[in-house]
């Protein structure tokens, strides 16, 4: 790639030292020429635009996702209203008589969200708390590992443990709830988010400077009152953002809640109950042959849409409260 | 006398609090362990008696004793590969340029702020991206390569964040003494830049494909969950892959279809455990060796 004479060629070898040596001889301070050499801005220019390229990619899928989830969108609106979308109370486009009210998805997907919120906010918090305060380096140091495990298992296999493992206890404590619930949905995608929320959380944690620690300390605090009424607060933007983040996770999450909670599109807030999520409509239909250009098959990009639109929102949000934490502290 | 007793008495309920807080936050802790081993464990145990060699190397059945993997396993073969092949130039060549070439201006912020989100869209969004792009605009159909790609815009937010975090790692003063010594900005990031960051790029790279192998919904959205008795063999090929598998033998009703779901959830541990433990090595042994 480098032509022999030239000074470039030193910097091939590992280490300053070489590369000092190599300049110091005298042939390699001689005016380098040579087609290389005059290529040499050419050729940087190529390797620029193509990085360019690759980085100018990331805003071509954003782009791709609007723009396709846009289009079909529009063409499911002009079949069916807006506000019948919006406001209407039952979905059923696969069956006669049709009916293409999101709100029992939005219901369904918000349980899910809010009971795996429930499940994981606490102990996530509690974790976080024990690993940055309290936990002894060599403890951390095995149990966080652990909490990557956690994170790494697929969502599909936590579908599996919805239905083997979980339902099985709640059907046992409850016997009105049926094979498929909205609780065990709950239960296995609190698990799933539950690393998110302790690695963000004990990142912000960490981040709270020492001195505020030994400040509260000073003046005759004890443990529980520092990590209480000083390091909490100090950091709850930050931890209100990792929370946000993992429920919009719970949100998109969709293996294991189209296996758990099962495909009963409903208005309900009974945990025992099957339901439907927005994500585990789009795989239902996924897997049927809903024949391309229908409207039933445009319902999905609808849905997919809405989906969208919530986390995205919900990770804005976020993202600009992690911008900002730390800046309190300077 | 009483303000000295309510000291006291204070000073001890802060005592019991404090303790209990404790004991509070270590149960939580916990929790998360005890969870994390009573849910490999379960799997271990329902799986375990139905794995073999027959059934790594049996092609799906309805029959639950005649079914194996071997068409899910080699789809997933297929799928990270292409996806490797797709996302690691482009994601690493996006990290490069945000990180060595842009100017620190209001669009790479813009880029930035973009690939942050893009990191937290629901893969199924991708899946519907994928469905509406590669399947029915370019005609891919529910392909090896329709899958792969869709998986490529799953994992390249990551990757690119990734190789970012690697990159900027490099201290400033390595840039600067090669540019003194008269290298280009490519010469740079190619001979220096880039051999400093590698572990933490490789790092990256293996925990995202990971990520990719477990994936079940965008392929799904693409339409790949049909019945594959076969090993694909060309990019055109319809596939399946071992997450979509576990997902059909998973909502069947029978009993013996759990296991095998069980067995095949361990089959794809080992994989992901060992491309994990193969990623902590990379980092450990690679990243001793550069000292500044």
């Amino acid at each position: 790639m480098v032509d022999g004479s030239n000074p470039e060629q030193s910097l091939k070898m590992e280490g300053s030292e070489a590369a000092v040596l190599q300049l110091s001889h005298s042939s390699s301070l001689e005016k380098p020429g040579g087609l290389w050499y005059s290529l040499r801005p050419f050729y940087e220019g190529c390797i620029h635009f193509t990085l360019f390229v690759c980085a100018s990619i990331s805003i071509l899928v954003t782009v791709g996702i609007v723009v396709v989830l846009l289009y079909e969108s529009v063409q499911f609106f002009y079949d069916v209203s807006i506000i019948e979308f919006l406001t209407g109370t039952r979905w059923s486009p696969l069956l006669k008589p049709q009916h293409f009210g999101i709100l029992p998805l939005l219901c369904g997907t918000m349980l899910v969200a809010a009971g795996s919120a429930v499940v994981a906010v606490p102990i996530g918090l509690g974790t976080a708390i024990y690993l940055s305060e309290y936990a002894s380096p060599r403890f951390r140091d095995i149990v966080k590992p652990m909490l990557e495990i956690l994170a790494g298992i697929p969502s599909v296999v936590y579908g599996y443990l919805a239905i083997v493992f979980v339902s099985p206890i709640i059907r046992y404590i409850f016997p009105s709830a049926g094979v498929f619930n909205a609780a065990s949905a709950c239960i296995v995608v609190g698990i799933m988010i539950l690393p998110m929320i302790i690695s963000l959380s004990e990142d912000i944690l960490q981040s709270v400077p020492l001195s505020l620690r030994a400040a509260a300390f000073a003046l005759g605090a004890n443990k529980f009152e520092v990590t209480v009424r000083v390091i909490l607060p100090a950091a709850l933007s930050g931890i209100i953002a990792s929370f946000l983040l993992a429920i919009s996770r719970a949100i998109g999450e969709t293996m294991a809640v189209t296996l758990a909670a099962g495909a009963t599109p409903k208005l309900t807030l009974n945990p025992l109950e099957s339901i439907q999520t927005m994500t585990a409509y789009i795989v239902q239909v996924s897997q049927g042959d809903t024949p391309t250009g229908t409207v039933e098959y445009r319902t999905i990009f609808a849905v997919g849409l809405s989906l969208f639109i919530t986390t995205m929102i919900m990770n804005v949000i976020a993202q600009y409260i992690l911008s900002r934490v730390g800046e309190n502290y300077e | 006398m009483s303000s000295k007793l309510d000291i006291y008495t204070t000073k001890r309920r802060g005592r019991i609090t404090n303790m209990l807080f404790t004991s509070v936050c270590f149960l939580a802790t916990i929790t998360c362990v005890l969870m994390l081993v009573v849910l490999i464990w379960n799997i271990i145990v329902q799986g375990k008696d139905w794995l073999s060699w027959d059934f790594i190397d049996h092609l799906p059945s309805r029959f639950a004793h005649k079914a194996g993997i071997k068409s899910a396993l080699w789809g997933s073969i297929w799928l990270i590969s292409l996806t490797a092949l797709f996302s690691v130039p482009l994601g690493v060549g996006a990290a490069l340029y945000l990180e060595e070439y842009a100017p620190r201006s209001r669009w790479r912020k813009l880029i930035q702020l973009n690939i942050a989100n893009l990191a937290g869209v629901p893969s199924i969004v991708y899946g519907i991206l994928g469905l509406g792009l590669f399947v029915r605009a370019l005609q891919l159909k529910g392909s090896v390569l329709s899958g792969a790609l869709t998986l490529t815009l799953v994992v390249l937010p990551i990757i690119i964040l990734a190789s970012q975090e690697a990159l900027r790692s490099v201290p400033d003063s390595i840039r600067r003494s090669a540019y003194a010594l008269g290298a280009t900005r490519w010469q740079t990031v190619w001979y220096q830049v880039l051999p400093a960051s590698l572990p933490g790029i490789m790092t990256g790279v293996i925990l995202s494909l990971s990520r990719a192998l477990g994936e079940a919904a965008p392929l799904i959205a693409v339409g790949a969950l049909a019945y594959v008795p076969f090993v694909p063999e060309k990019l055109s090929d319809e596939f399946t892959a071992l997450p979509i598998q576990i997902f059909i033998w998973t909502s069947r009703p029978q009993e013996e279809f759990h296991h095998l779901a069980a067995a095949g959830i361990l089959v794809l541990l080992v994989v992901l455990v060992s491309m994990n433990a193969i990623a902590i090595f990379v980092r450990h042994k690679y990243g001793k060796k550069i000292r500044w």
